[in-house]
């Protein structure tokens, strides 16, 4: 096992720096990080979201060393595979991460999911989970998430858009038809910037 | 899309259905409905009925214009490309939408049943209100339901709902009825006549130049003959003939053979005839000369019977008229003498005639047989009979407002080829600009039907209370038609696409608001059992009685 997995939601890692938009997560594992557009939780229960839980896109996933000070040197040269890299130097694995970025999409409130950020960001240290698909149906049924998800700048590029809304479809019996609607959504918020449209609807069907 | 809900079967979108949101405009240039995703651009056609739904009313109106718009000025450079249905599927409605323009015409009464007619809108409806494809009882409220007083007069575009004609308001002041050739004038003059005479509100004299009108018409298109108003109101239509000959070759049955008397041309007649004989305006003017010399009632004989252009120059001389203006109009009415109706003394006074029967409440159709080719005899024998039915008419009234009888029934005067008649240069001259310009002080009203409305004198169109239009090309046409018609440029669009035929605009005083239909079908059997029918009203043997023989024959049926 190389998470603590209950129930469906799959703790990730934990919140390391905390904003009001946007939160950095570093994983428990150096391969454990969530695919770029999946859907997280950071706050609550394995299970159950609690009241100060907010929801994130995973966004700018990255591996680095541990220590900034402590650049990462080239193993390979005589290693057979990148496999054995690894196996031959077992410390590595606590001496690299990965981290990503959440982008704050919304906050679990009383009647649910709410497409607002939080009020205050969430603490350091914060549990990060994946979401089940429940959630993620939570999250996506009324779209109202987009503009915040479009906020966040140049860390949502259509890449993440397209690959969030991918990911959503995914969770609805008719894929092309929340495709559709999510589309017509996001076309209401880039009606003005038609290339920035395009560019995610593009990446949408590939 | 998932809007299947809001459509028949055809795809054409349901009456009430919503079509999108007011965004912007104004009173005068009409509002702008945006479009969503439900109605796209091919659903509405110009002139289709919209209402919307205001804060405080609701607006009904006319789709003027069609656009397609884009939120994005870039879209027009990188629009999708073949293939990327996703893209156009999201884009349609959003980025790249449709829009129409509405002129909201009239308020609707948020209760049924209301009599009078809904007023006219004086406000736009706000931001945001939703506009819907009008259902039929919206049609119904602003148009009226079939009744005593309103008439069926056709379809709005793509509706079965039966839109309406005031038949009260529509002859109180004159009628126009205009097109290209072939694109329905007849068709439609011959329904308005049915709803005058089912609903008896008026009596008419058609001086039915193609003997259409009267026992039966042609239908060219479906090259078919057509019933004419007498086999659908047999007790009471009269028809006349000028060519006897050409009405028992048709089998029409004839009242009466008119006849018209040399004395009965009067030196105005002339100035009406300027224009059609081509005649200067010294020439067209002479007859009063003549008048002078011979006396009236004998100068057109006389003057006709001068042989040889010695003979005629010699009079010239004598009434001190131009020689060569007179030379060329006694060339010129000479083909008068070639017509068989016209007699040093007529048997009867067709004009006599005409009026007894109108006053008996008929409706008289007078076939020009052969002459309705010949514009001459159609303008003289038509100017020469109004003029005389006009003055009957003022005497009537004048002894009514002096208490000496009973105010003299509706006339209507229908006349084809009416630019003839109302051209600019003669309008102010003849007895049909009189009566177009009098109103309906004499209880007379004309029914003019034209090809060219740019011909007709301006202020006679002006005139007009009711005007029937169905295509017209040409820009001075479409622009004499519409003059000071409020919306005109808006109607100017809905105008020249019209279909080529059976399709109309109607406007003015029988209607609240411009309307585009589909005019009702005339001519096949089912037609014909409607028109005939005289929509729950009296029987048709009371039809056409005064009020006070109707007294007398309810008294008599009391006791
Ligand atoms: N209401 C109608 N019902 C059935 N057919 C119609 C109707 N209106 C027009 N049509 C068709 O259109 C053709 C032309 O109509 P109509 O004779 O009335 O044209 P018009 O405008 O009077 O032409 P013109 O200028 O030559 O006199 C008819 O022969 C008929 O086939
Ligand atoms: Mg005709």
């Amino acid at each position: 096992m190389l998470s603590p997995e209950i129930k469906g939601a799959v703790r990730l890692g934990e919140v390391v720096k905390s904003a009001s938009t946007v939160c950095t997560v570093q994983c428990y594992q150096l391969e454990g990080a969530p695919p770029l557009g999946s859907f997280v939780r950071a706050g609550g229960g394995p299970a159950t979201a609690t009241a100060d839980a907010v929801y994130g896109v995973v966004a700018a996933i990255s591996a680095e060393p541990l220590e900034p000070g402590r650049p990462v040197l080239a193993r390979g040269e005589a290693a057979v595979s990148e496999e054995e890299v690894y196996r031959s130097s077992p410390q590595l694995a606590r001496l690299l991460t990965s981290r990503f970025e959440m982008l704050l999409i919304g906050r679990q409130a009383r009647e649910g999911f709410q497409a607002a950020l939080p009020p205050v960001p969430p603490r350091i240290h914060t549990f990060v989970y994946g979401c089940t698909k429940e959630e993620i149906v939570g999250c996506t049924e009324r779209l109202g998430f987009l503009p915040l998800l479009l906020d966040a700048g140049s860390l949502a590029s259509a890449e993440v858009v397209a690959a969030c809304l991918r990911t959503a479809a995914e969770v609805y019996p008719d894929r092309g038809q929340f495709l559709l609607r999510a589309g017509r959504a996001l076309a209401g918020e880039l009606s003005g910037d038609l290339p920035a449209l395009n560019s995610i609807l593009r990446r949408i069907i590939l | 899309m998932t809007h299947g809900l809001q459509r028949d079967q055809n795809g054409g979108l349901l009456p009430g259905a919503p079509v999108g949101l007011v965004v912007g405009g104004s009173l005068t240039q009409g509002v702008e409905v945006r479009l969503d995703g439900a109605a796209t651009v091919e659903d509405i056609k110009a002139g289709t009925f919209l209402t919307i739904q205001g804060g405080r009313q609701r607006y009904f109106g006319v789709v003027t214009d069609i656009a397609l718009g884009s939120s994005d000025p870039r879209m027009k450079h990188t629009p999708p490309q073949p293939g990327e249905d996703f893209l156009v599927q999201v884009l349609s409605g959003i980025v790249a939408y449709g829009a129409v323009t509405v002129m909201p015409s009239v308020t609707l009464p948020s209760v049924l049943g209301d009599e009078e007619s809904p007023p006219p809108a004086k406000t736009i409806p706000p931001h945001f209100a939703r506009a819907y494809t009008a259902a039929p009882r919206d049609v119904e409220l602003v148009f009226g339901r079939e009744d005593e007083n309103h008439f069926w007069i056709g379809n709005p575009l793509d509706m079965e709902t039966k839109l309406c004609l005031d038949l009260d308001k529509l002859v109180q002041r004159s009628i126009g009825i205009f097109g290209k050739s072939g694109t329905g004038k007849t068709f439609l003059t011959r329904l308005l006549l049915v709803g005058i005479l089912q609903r008896n509100r008026a009596s008419s004299i058609i001086f039915d130049m193609h003997s259409e009108y009267g026992w039966s018409g042609q239908d060219a298109d479906r090259r078919r003959v057509v019933k004419g108003l007498k086999q659908l109101f047999p007790s009471q239509v009269s028809t006349f003939t000028l060519d006897e000959a050409s009405s028992r070759r048709r089998g029409s049955p004839v009242d009466e053979v008119v006849g018209i008397s040399y004395g009965d041309v009067e030196p105005e007649d002339l100035l009406t005839l300027r224009e059609t004989l081509n005649l200067s305006e010294v020439a067209a003017g002479a007859g009063f000369n003549l008048e002078r010399k011979f006396g009236p009632g004998k100068w057109l004989r006389e003057f006709l019977a001068r042989q040889g252009q010695d003979d005629v120059k010699e009079l010239a001389e004598d009434v001190g008229i131009n020689q060569q203006a007179l030379l060329t109009l006694h060339r010129r009415l000479s083909q008068l003498t070639r017509y068989e109706f016209f007699t040093d003394q007529a048997p009867k006074d067709a004009a006599v005639q005409i009026i007894e029967h109108a006053e008996k409440g008929r409706h008289v159709a007078l076939e020009f047989g052969r002459y309705g080719n010949d514009p001459t005899a159609y303008v003289l024998v038509s100017t020469l009979l109004c003029r005389r039915i006009h003055k009957r008419y003022i005497d009537l009234k004048e002894q009514a407002a002096g208490g000496g009888g009973r105010e003299p029934r509706p006339l209507v005067l229908v006349i084809e080829e009416a630019h003839k008649f109302l051209s600019p240069a003669i309008a102010s001259q003849t007895i049909f600009g009189i009566i177009a310009r009098e109103l309906r002080k004499y209880n007379v009203t004309l029914m003019v039907i034209d090809q060219r409305p740019a011909a007709i004198d301006s202020e006679v169109m002006s005139q007009l209370g009711t005007l029937l239009t169905c295509r017209l090309d040409n820009e001075k046409d479409v622009e004499a038609v519409l003059a000071g018609t409020p919306g005109a440029r808006q109607l100017r669009t809905v105008l020249s696409r019209l279909e080529s035929r059976q399709q109309a605009l109607l406007f003015g005083d029988a209607l609240p608001m411009p309307v585009v239909v589909r005019t009702r079908e005339y001519g096949s059997e089912g037609s014909y059992a409607e028109l005939g029918r005289k929509a729950g009203l009296q029987p048709d043997a009371h039809q056409g009685e005064t009020a006070a023989q109707r007294l007398e024959r309810e008294i008599k049926e009391l006791f």
